[in-house]
């Protein structure tokens, strides 16, 4: 039941899910490429980028809010770039002292900031109609087919199938703790939190050496079916008509955004 | 090729150590011939699965291994691996592949052939352990008799002169583990099989080998070795 709580692929038959794995990877990385060429502060182009995302999202039958819903939880990664706002140099904003550094905000700052911020959320939202229209198989096919190292390919692929043997050893574990966390009716349980931060960092080790030792295990049964270093696969997918279009109109709707922004007065 | 040896398997004087020094094997001696089906039991670290990881070259001990008429060295391994078909006891282990399809295609592609014979033979193999129609689901969405099954395929699809499973029931409710017999028993194979179930001991194998500290204690036919009772209690095992 948690491996359904991880996937986050949604089964359809929408002209999006119907496309070509390799398309929509290839249109996703290059629409994160183009939101970070696009230079500060180009908002009709970040609006017009925005609408694609709606577009894509309304085509996939998840509703145009699906991708924008999802994309929240990455938000505070963006965070980062908090100290754009005092790293450059322009008309001061406003001001304050914090120990012994003086901060100034300042207007340029300000956009920078901003455009990050509208720059990583936009790319957030494509990928999760990636892998919200793609399989996980599907997309490691996609992957290999664009030439991504194998090896890098393999360790992705076999890190998500064992993503969730993982967890579920985890929360054995943790089950396994719950069920042995007895607690006198009145009051507080016993040991310090010295004690049981060293519980807590024994699971761990524990969860590791599991996990080392079924590593193990996985490659003699990769070895023991002709495994020699190098993996092989097959490819179920052609490119139709329709992808090849669907590719190069994506292609041509991120180069128009990229001549807007360096062009218009926006 | 079929009439090189008499043997499909044979392991003679057998002897392996861990490298921490533990020594699992003492000279293990085991001939199997073609279309047999041998049941091998004995107590937790016996050297059961140690055993079978030798017989593909995963573990190396020294003595001599012939899988058909090819000795288990360095060089012959590639072919080995194609020839005995190892089932690991946990089916997580054995399904490291995002989809049943890819898992069973494993062995066949590893194993040179072309697509459409690669194709053919998932197919053929996912039929016989009564599993088609899955070959797109993702392994950890199946059941744990369902797994079984995808791992037993993924080895039928190299066409292995001999199987070789560690203790195939375990975990397994009573229908899976029920099918699975059916499953063992329906299929022409030349088998040798670790386990602890007994009942199964008896439905399915005519002959056992027993081991118990790295070392092969009896060898026979089931009715006789399960009927003694004072040999199966020393061993640590119980009749049904």
């Amino acid at each position: 039941m948690r491996a359904l709580q991880l996937e986050r692929y949604v089964a359809g038959d929408s002209r999006v899910h119907s496309l070509d794995p390799r398309v929509k990877v290839v249109i996703t990385v290059l629409f994160i490429v183009s939101n970070v060429l696009l230079p500060d502060g180009a908002w009709l182009a970040f609006l017009l980028g925005w609408a694609l995302v709606l577009l894509s999202s309304a085509l996939t039958g998840l509703g145009p809010g699906y991708a924008t819903r999802r994309s929240f939880v990455a938000l505070p990664f963006a965070l980062a770039a908090v100290s754009a706002i005092f790293a450059l140099p322009g008309r001061p904003l406003f001001a304050w002292t914090l120990g012994p550094w003086h901060l100034v905000a300042t207007d340029a700052g300000m956009i920078r900031f901003a455009s990050i911020v509208v720059r990583s959320w936009l790319s957030v939202q494509m990928a999760i109609l990636l892998t919200a229209t793609t399989s996980f198989p599907d997309l490691m096919h996609a992957l290999r087919h664009l030439r991504i190292p194998r090896l890098l390919v393999q360790i992705t692929a076999l890190m998500y199938r064992y993503l969730f043997v993982l967890t579920e050893e985890a929360s054995r574990l943790l089950r396994a703790r719950a069920a042995r966390s007895a607690r006198p009716v009145s009051g507080e349980g016993g040991g310090s939190l010295a004690w049981r931060a060293r519980v807590a960092g024994n699971m761990a080790g524990n969860l590791f050496l599991r996990s080392y030792e079924r590593s193990d295990r996985v490659h003699h049964a990769m070895l023991a079916r002709g495994y020699r270093g190098e993996f092989r696969t097959l490819n179920p997918h052609l490119m139709r008509r329709e992808d090849w279009t669907v590719g190069m109109l994506a292609m041509l709707f991120l180069l128009l955004l990229q001549v807007i922004s360096r062009t218009g007065s926006l | 090729m079929d009439d090189a040896s008499p043997w499909v398997l044979a392991i003679d004087d057998l002897r392996f150590s861990y490298p921490d020094g533990r020594a699992a094997l003492h000279g293990v001696s085991l001939a199997i011939s073609r279309g047999e089906k041998v049941a091998l039991v004995g107590p937790n670290g016996a050297g059961k699965s140690t055993l079978l990881l030798h017989l593909n070259g995963i573990l190396r001990g020294v003595g001599s291994i012939v899988v058909g008429d090819l000795p288990v060295i360095e060089s012959t391994l590639p072919s080995i691996r194609g020839k005995v078909g190892l089932v690991f006891q946990n089916p997580d282990d054995q399904l490291f592949s995002p989809t049943v399809f890819e898992d069973v295609a494993f062995g066949p592609l590893h194993m040179g052939l072309p697509e459409e014979v690669a194709r053919a033979r998932v197919d053929r193999a996912l039929r016989q352990v009564g599993m088609d129609g899955y070959a797109d689901r993702m392994p950890y969405h199946l059941s744990a008799g369902e797994k079984k099954r995808v791992s037993i395929a993924t080895v039928l699809a190299m066409n292995p002169e001999i199987l070789v499973l560690d203790e195939p029931s375990a975990g397994l409710d009573p229908r899976a583990r029920r099918g699975l017999i059916t499953l063992l028993d329906s299929l022409p194979l030349t088998m040798l099989v670790s386990t602890h179930d007994m009942p199964m001991v008896r439905d399915l194998f005519p002959r056992v080998v027993v081991m118990s500290e790295g070392r092969v204690v009896a060898d026979g036919p089931a009715e006789r070795l399960l009927g003694c009772a004072e040999l199966l209690r020393v061993h640590g095992l119980e009749y049904p």
